[in-house]
């Protein structure tokens, strides 16, 4: 179905590259990619941190250049929705009155930064980091001498930390659990990175359940903690965690869990006209022979290329270990894999150095790898994960002993 | 300005002027050249625009950081050419310029 034409919603990185390798895999039929942003498709891990610095503008941000998209054939149309999907009609209806037909869509809607259901969270200064309009008014609101309250203390919050540091704000972050990236990592790195922070002038709060922004004439002037206290800021992040834009397919009967679901080839298990990739899809990881729901640039290429190969008839890609990494002042963390069925971690060197990796075992086998500073146990963790091959522990443990040593 | 030849495996070369200041994976990705993945955009976190710099251009190009060479130590077919190319700046210096990819970034 090489004139098949394909209709992207969502013009993220998911969506974006989805458009992108269909022509470079030769699709001959239209593309039309429909984004709610007003710009063309970019990166958004360097919204929290080069481009957060000033170390990187707009035009590197940009995937392609916007020019790309004509020369490609792609009908990009930014700055509209989707409204409603009708599978049996074929056509989905946009937010700009037009309705468009597709032989096969592509849903890449992504997800949304959770808000809190808070008093005060309407005020001027209250703020998420997900597109870039964010990230400007971000910049705007920190700098010297200007005090930052970043609500969550997960990747998103350290990464707004340090560079809000970096830019010379005075820094808190108030995380609700009693450790750092409760969610999202193990107690030793949570140790390090609050340590880390601490040395750069970055303050904590744990355990601090926020109740409510205090503000003035419209704009925050405070977060309200379950304590009683009101911690003064000019300025409020709130990263709390997002929520899959998988609206649009529930109303349109398409099976959904944590996104919608697909398969091996990011396809609908419910339609096999539409397929979801990125974070809003709910797939399949055979490596931990299980499906989840991933919120990471390397899994939405990595989806993207599955649809793509689908749509063209490629191969599929070959299986990957899934990955991600965060920047933070001086500290470069690497993850591979999901520490499912993890019964034991293993730490590799030593967390004083800020050069160090922790391991997640099942028994012998490598489940995850969480590297700072540490690329080789990264990316030799990486192969180790995807090949299941079992690994001596007393050698990994041991610094001294090369990784390609402890693998061989 | 640069004029770069980027050449696929298979031997297609794409010649492309590349801006100053860009990285040489960025003249490839943004111009959607098979061959260079760069999933991190750049930030040497994943060492997949891998690529061959041609013997005669290896002194212009520089050489690689501890984080590069270390990264670049766990890729595949990896040579004494071998770049990652999202280290590469470019300037007017390397108009001229030829990488060959590799047959994978894994």
């Amino acid at each position: 179905m090489s004139d098949a034409h394909v209709v992207i919603l969502g013009a993220g990185h998911a969506g974006g590259t989805a458009a992108a390798l269909l022509r470079q895999y030769g699709h001959a039929g239209p593309v039309t990619l429909v984004g709610e942003e007003p710009i063309a498709p970019y990166q958004r891990p360097p919204l929290s941190k080069a481009w957060l610095k000033g170390e990187a503008d707009a035009d590197s941000l940009a995937l392609k250049p916007l020019e790309f998209y004509a020369e490609a054939n792609i009908d990009f149309r930014p700055g509209v929705r989707a409204t409603t999907l009708d599978r049996a009609a074929k056509t989905v209806s946009l937010s700009d009155g037009t309705t468009l037909a597709y032989d096969l869509l592509i849903l890449a809607t992504g997800a949304r930064a959770i808000a809190l259901p808070i008093p005060g969270a309407e005020f001027s200064g209250v703020m998420f980091l997900r597109t870039a309009a964010d990230a400007e008014a971000l910049k705007a609101a920190v700098g010297p001498g200007r005090q930052l309250a970043v609500v969550g203390g997960g990747y998103i919050g350290l990464e707004v930390a340090a560079s809000g540091r970096a830019l010379g704000a005075e820094v808190v972050v108030l995380e609700r659990e009693d450790r750092l990236l409760a969610r999202v990592a193990c107690e030793p790195l949570s140790t390090f990175f609050r340590g880390y922070h601490e040395q750069h002038g970055v303050r904590f709060e744990l355990g601090a359940s926020v109740t409510g922004f205090v503000g003035e004439a419209g704009h925050v002037t405070g977060v309200t903690l379950a304590d009683g206290r009101v911690i003064a800021c000019d300025a409020v992040v709130v990263g709390v965690g997002a929520h899959p834009n998988d609206e649009l397919a529930k109303a349109a009967g398409l099976e959904t869990a944590r996104g919608v679901v697909v398969d091996l080839d990011a396809r609908s298990v419910s339609d096999p006209d539409i397929f979801a990739i990125g974070d809003v899809a709910h797939r399949p990881m055979p490596i931990y022979d299980r499906m989840f729901r991933m919120e990471s640039v390397p899994n939405a290429l990595e989806q993207a290329k599955q649809a793509a190969s689908a749509i063209v008839g490629r191969p599929r890609p070959a299986g990957e270990c899934p990955w991600q990494w965060s920047d933070q002042f001086d500290l470069k963390l690497q993850i591979a894999g999901y520490p499912f069925d993890a019964d034991q971690v293993l730490l590799r060197g030593d967390p004083a150095t800020a050069k160090f990796a922790v391991f997640h075992l099942k028994g012998n086998q490598v489940q995850a790898v969480e590297a700072i500073n540490s690329p080789p146990e990264f990316m030799m963790g990486k192969i180790l994960i995807l090949n299941r091959k079992p690994v001596n522990k007393a050698k990994l443990a041991d610094p001294t002993i090369s990784m390609k040593e402890v693998a061989a | 300005m640069a004029k770069i030849t980027y050449i696929e495996h298979s031997g297609t070369e794409h010649v492309i002027d590349v801006k100053t200041g860009l990285s040489v994976m960025e003249g490839a990705v943004k111009n959607n050249i098979p061959g260079i993945d760069a999933d991190c955009g750049g930030a040497c976190a994943c060492a997949t625009c891998h690529v061959y710099v041609q013997e005669d251009w290896l002194e212009k190009t520089g050489t690689r950081s501890a984080m590069e060479e270390s990264m670049l130590d766990f890729a595949e077919g990896v040579e004494a050419n071998s770049r990652l190319s999202c280290q590469i700046k470019v300037t007017d210096a390397l108009d001229g310029l030829v990488v060959t990819m590799p047959e994978s970034q894994h």
